[in-house]
């Protein structure tokens, strides 16, 4: 059976397999860019517990998928829950840091001006700070997602949902005539979607950052 | 301020005293601020950034503050809307005491424009002027005229510049839409940080007319800081000049710190040319202006001889069909002219409105070859000559006028001051403030 075959013969089960990957990713993703968000405005305007989130953030992406995840199974159990826990936390670092830097990076004399104006603290983050570092946060919610989109395959090991699942099928069955066509498969998937997600985070930019601050 | 006050400002406070009684289209005019040994410390500091400093300043005014680089003088506006808040003191705006009230609130009524503008680059032009009103509740309808209206005010098209990015502006065109927005909810308090630091001198010249024209329409209090001299000369009403921890060195008109200033620093801060700078505060209608012979185009060749031989000058002045100066005609020129005035005299280079300053008038006397310069009016009209010695004449009253002026006020201040200090011998106690206009010498 050739990969066109195979791709004809199991096509159902393959969508099946993308549509959770995609889906995991694409949850994970809304909590993580809340969460890293959230830490990013928290953190922003001290020096060291900004520090102290990206140092945090980057540590954890340091540690291995397959060991987060191996060591998330006793605690949490086998599944959806260890696989959401480890995608959000793999997300935080490049969303909390892109959006430090974006709120840091916002000109002092702006704020000084929204605050000469009378806007209350909520209103000027939420009009002027949030807006115009909002670019840098959604270059950090991109990155994110196309490292997400490789680490959800790992899932799998926990028997998580996704594409995962096929590559490791093939990785466990080498030698085998399909073994091959599933980790090319679930790969290509992979791929695939990285560059949809990609493509929708163009349209997202182009309908939310302001024509006036466009590059 | 004494009474006899240039004509300037007297008419400024005129025109506030007039429109006080009846607000012209319904806008708010300008409120007192008093300021009451306002001071601010920063922790770690040993002195203050801004020391004690007290004054009144009154309603429709322009005050500008004016002192080297850290002298503290944005520091002290500053402290006017609480963007930093004072650590002693207080401020009272239109008599009520704004010193503890909720800072957003008093930010809304005070209007506020910095340097570079201050636009949102992610917002439009609209969107930028709208938000004030829109932050205390305005009704949608009420605020799109306002916007239209603001943006007529400053100058700019409404249909043109409405929906574009700050970023599509010139430099001068955003400091106008900055200026648009911080008048937008009809504040009767203004403040600007060095508005116009940060544009070329061109554009800023027009820009400083273009306030002034705006404050004659609006008569809103305006706290001005800048650290260029020559600004605080055109736009002040009254001029503070501060030195180390907003020390005030002197405040008073430009007039009387031009022609007296009260020590070495202020004349150090007013630099070189003092006497030149104070016919920048003098318009040519203040002047005598001489009658001149003038003949148009259109009057025969016999009647331009009769009347240049008749006429105890050697030249005439000759209008075009619209009543403009044309040329200049000597005896000579039409001895050769030979029965057409196509190619007789010399062309009129320059020409002064009666709103030009008086050095304005002195450049163009100076750089004509017979030193004197046309006057026209508003359609550039000829409504008379000055030249030089007129010109010496006025300017050498000015002086004396400003100098006798100067004086009585300094006499007043000595009385105060020495009031003051019996007071404090006496054990009284207190600081006598305001006695004359707000003035308190460091």
């Amino acid at each position: 059976m050739n990969f066109w075959e195979y791709l004809g013969n199991r096509h159902q089960q393959l969508l099946t397999d993308a549509y959770q990957h995609a889906s995991a990713v694409f949850q994970c993703m809304v909590v993580a860019t809340l969460l890293g968000v959230l830490i990013g405005i928290l953190t922003y305007r001290s020096e060291w517990a900004g520090s102290l989130a990206t140092t945090t953030t980057s540590t954890l992406l340091t540690i291995p998928a397959l060991a987060m995840i191996g060591l998330l199974i006793p605690v949490v159990g086998l599944g959806v829950p260890p696989t959401v826990i480890a995608l959000t936390l793999y997300g935080l670092l490049p969303i909390v840091r892109n959006c430090i830097v974006g709120l840091r990076g916002v000109d002092p004399s702006l704020v000084d001006a929204a605050t000469g104006i009378g806007m209350s603290r909520v209103m000027r983050m939420v009009r002027v700070e949030l807006p115009l570092a909002w670019p840098p946060i959604l270059t950090g919610i991109r990155v994110s997602t196309q490292m997400l989109m490789g680490i959800a395959a790992i899932a799998a090991y926990a028997s998580g949902p996704g594409l995962g699942n096929v590559i490791f099928r093939g990785l466990g069955s080498l030698g085998s005539k399909n073994a091959l066509n599933q980790v090319l498969a679930g790969t290509l998937g992979i791929v695939v979607l990285a560059l949809l997600f990609d493509a929708a985070y163009v349209l997202i930019g182009r309908l939310t950052i302001s024509r006036g601050i466009r590059v | 301020m004494s009474e006899t006050s240039t004509s300037r400002t007297a008419s400024t406070s005129g025109a506030t005293a007039t429109s006080g009684a009846t607000p012209t289209s319904g806008t708010t005019t300008g409120a007192t601020i008093e300021l009451e040994n306002l001071t601010k410390r920063y922790p770690g500091h040993p002195s203050p950034a801004v020391d004690n400093v007290s004054m009144e300043i009154k309603a429709g005014e322009i005050v500008i503050f004016v002192g080297p680089s850290g002298c503290g003088k944005s520091t002290t506006l500053k402290m006017i809307n609480r963007l930093i808040e004072p650590t002693g003191g207080r401020i009272r705006i239109n008599g009520e005491d704004v010193t503890d009230m909720d800072p957003v609130k008093l930010r809304r009524k005070v209007g506020y424009a910095i340097q570079a503008s201050g636009l949102f680059p992610h917002m439009t032009v609209a969107q930028n002027i709208a938000l004030v009103p829109r932050m205390i509740g305005w009704p949608k309808a009420r605020i799109r005229n306002r916007v239209e209206e603001m943006l007529d005010l400053v100058g700019l098209d409404p249909g043109e510049f409405h929906g574009r990015y700050p970023r599509q502006l010139s430099g001068g065109q955003q400091q106008r839409v900055g200026v648009a927005r911080a008048l937008a909810a009809d504040p009767p308090v203004l403040l600007m940080d060095e508005p116009f630091g940060a544009v070329d001198p061109i554009t800023r010249d027009h820009l400083q007319d273009e306030l002034i024209r705006l404050q004659h329409e609006l008569h809103k209090t305006i706290v001005f800081v800048t650290h260029d001299f020559d600004e605080a000369i055109k736009l002040g009403d009254r001029i503070a000049v501060l030195r180390e921890h907003s020390h005030i060195a002197q405040f008073d008109t430009p007039e009387a710190i031009l022609t007296n200033p009260a020590d070495d620093f202020v004349s150090g801060f007013v630099g070189a040319g003092a006497a030149l700078k104070r016919l920048n505060l003098t318009r040519v209608r203040d002047v005598e202006i001489t009658d001149y012979p003038t003949v148009t185009v259109d009057d025969p060749l016999q009647e331009i001889f009769n009347k240049l031989r008749s006429s105890n000058t050697n030249e005439i002045l000759l209008l075009d069909k619209r009543g403009r100066p044309y040329k200049w005609l000597r005896r000579g020129d039409l001895m050769r002219a030979k029965g057409s005035l196509a190619r007789a005299g010399t062309l009129v280079s320059d020409t002064v409105t009666r709103d030009a300053t008086l050095r304005d008038a002195l450049e163009a006397v100076l750089m004509d070859s017979s030193g004197r310069v046309a006057v026209t009016g508003r359609r550039g009209e000829y409504t008379g000559v000055v030249d030089v010695e007129t010109l010496m004449n006025s300017v050498h009253e000015l002086l004396e006028a400003d100098r006798l002026e100067a004086m009585a006020h300094r006499h007043d201040l000595e009385e105060l001051r020495a009031a003051q200090t019996h007071a404090e011998q006496e054990g009284v106690g207190g600081i006598v403030e305001g006695g004359v206009g707000g003035v308190k010498k460091a």
